[in-house]
């Protein structure tokens, strides 16, 4: 058996439709939402602010915080029990140092900047739709950033290499390659690299050759949105 | 709150001539109250309510378990709050502190004392098998009055619930059936603030941070009260009650509009 079709129709190198919407959360320093079918992340800014306990300040810099948590009803089957899980710890951990090369937060000692991430709705995808959510939260906030940083999960089923996988192929039956990217589409760098499965050398330079193509279309949305919040009417 | 004194005393000055911060009247909600329902495709039933600023969302998820001893031919509900460090600076990540049970378990009272869920309707197999509905409140935005915002948008959740498919003892969350979840009674909540000598109703944040103390009263369509619950360190007088009851029962008749006008 050879995967020879997406189930929703899609070529292999395109992405689920995507919808960015910053400034959603009006008691946040910044905010998003961001889409890519049906998995969807609220990502919220708040600092750089006071750290506490104090222990945990650092008088070179200001520091980055990352919190990913699925709402108990985001899940495609059972509810997820509320607090977290050692999932969604390393997640929190991967997302973090996929946003902290484009901050500069010299300017903040004994500070910290808290980035929460929820997800009310997930279907494959969900930390890939958190960074690209948190990277424009951190730029709505104000901070000083070096590029934004957008992410997908690329991957491979049975034979083809694809991107965005859905959660019809995340658990498809055969061979499936699930590896979620961060890239800045400047700076031209990977801040997010994980793999569940198998692949060649040869399939993972291509592979991610087609990430990056994808998150040239994401950049594009997510500054679209950042534009859309700063508009200045006429008066 | 203790940097609030004047803020206070201007606010309270303000409501003596009937006059608030952002122009309202002291009973007037914020607008516009808008209800999505249907918003969340992994729970079975899902709202998204907004008051002015304020944004809540309540997911229900249903599972089957085995009754309770007591109850052998009954299902269950269970209400759980989360006060997202995303939806206010003030919350701190980590377990559901003492305002998220509050607020869970008042709603809880609400739904479950006016009987809005028919329990007994949820029974598979007496004894052994009924369902469970687990409802969950996350505000997204919280800029004042949690209460209120999640009764509405539990309530509306409830109504949007429809039962997965359910073969061979076996739950298929993938596929919904046409099945609603029986809701009978709509509670709505309506928490009325005092504060110096005045009333008001949907507090913003500002104004939370100030009050005298809230009495929270869920109502049924026919006025029939069905959760109490007083917050706030001064005490009420009889004759206080008895206004605020009043001004629920009216206020709750407004709210409920929204929820059958988006029936």
């Amino acid at each position: 058996m050879t995967y020879t079709k997406r189930a929703d129709g899609r070529r292999f190198d395109e992405m689920r439709p995507i919808e960015a919407k910053v400034g959603v959360i009006k008691r946040a320093d910044g905010s998003a939402f961001f889409r890519i079918g049906n998995t969807s992340a609220y990502a919220a800014v708040y600092g750089p602010r006071n750290l506490h306990p104090r222990f945990l300040q650092d008088p070179q810099k200001g520091i980055l915080r990352c919190n990913y948590n699925m709402m108990p009803f985001s899940g495609t089957g059972e509810r997820v029990k509320p607090g977290g899980n050692r999932r969604s710890k390393e997640i929190s951990l991967v997302t973090q140092m996929a946003l902290l090369p484009v901050l500069n937060l010299d300017e903040y000692p004994n500070s910290v900047v808290d980035v929460f991430i929820e997800l009310p709705q997930t279907e494959a995808g969900s930390r890939c739709a958190g960074i690209c959510a948190a990277s424009m939260a951190l730029a709505d906030a104000g901070l000083i950033m070096n590029d934004l940083v957008t992410a997908i999960s690329v991957g491979k089923v049975d034979d083809k290499l694809v991107v965005d996988l859905d959660s019809s192929e995340e658990s498809y039956d055969g061979i499936v390659t699930d590896l979620p990217v961060a890239i800045l589409p400047n700076l031209n760098k990977i801040t997010l690299m994980q793999m569940d499965g198998q692949i060649t050398k040869e399939e993972l330079r291509k592979v991610l050759k087609m990430a990056q193509e994808a998150c040239k279309t994401i950049y594009e949305i997510q500054k679209s949105a950042l534009k859309e919040r700063y508009v200045i009417e006429d008066a | 709150m203790k940097m609030h004194k004047e803020l206070r005393e201007h606010i309270i000055k303000l409501l003596e001539k009937g006059l608030r911060l952002d122009g309202r009247k002291s009973l007037q909600y914020r607008s516009p109250i808008v209800i999505k329902k249907g918003i969340i495709k992994t729970a079975e039933g899902s709202a998204h309510v907004s008051i002015g600023d304020t944004e809540v969302l309540a997911g229900v998820k249903l599972e089957v378990s085995e009754p309770y001893p007591d109850t052998p031919d009954e299902g269950g509900i269970m209400v759980g709050a989360e006060l997202l460090p995303l939806s206010n600076p003030e919350f701190e990540l980590g377990p559901p502190g003492i305002q998220a049970i509050e607020l869970a378990r008042v709603i809880d009272r609400g739904i479950r004392e006016s009987k809005a869920i028919d329990l007994k309707a949820l029974c598979i197999k007496e004894g052994e098998k009924a369902w469970t509905v687990i409802i969950d409140i996350c505000p997204i935005n919280d800029n004042g009055n949690l209460f209120d915002a999640s009764a509405l948008a539990v309530i509306s959740a409830l109504m949007d619930t429809r039962f997965p498919k359910y073969e061979n003892e076996k739950i298929d969350y993938k596929v919904k059936t046409d099945k609603k979840l029986p809701v009978n009674v709509l509670p709505i909540a309506v928490t009325v603030i005092k504060l110096g000598n005045s009333f008001l109703v949907d507090p913003d944040t500002e104004e939370e941070n100030v009050i005298d103390a809230r009495l929270t009263v869920s109502t049924k369509e026919d006025g029939t009260i069905c959760s109490l619950q007083k917050g706030g360190e001064t005490p009420f007088t009889f004759e206080e009650i008895d206004k605020i009851v009043d001004i629920a029962i009216e206020k709750s008749a407004e709210l409920r509009q929204h929820i059958l006008g988006n029936r």
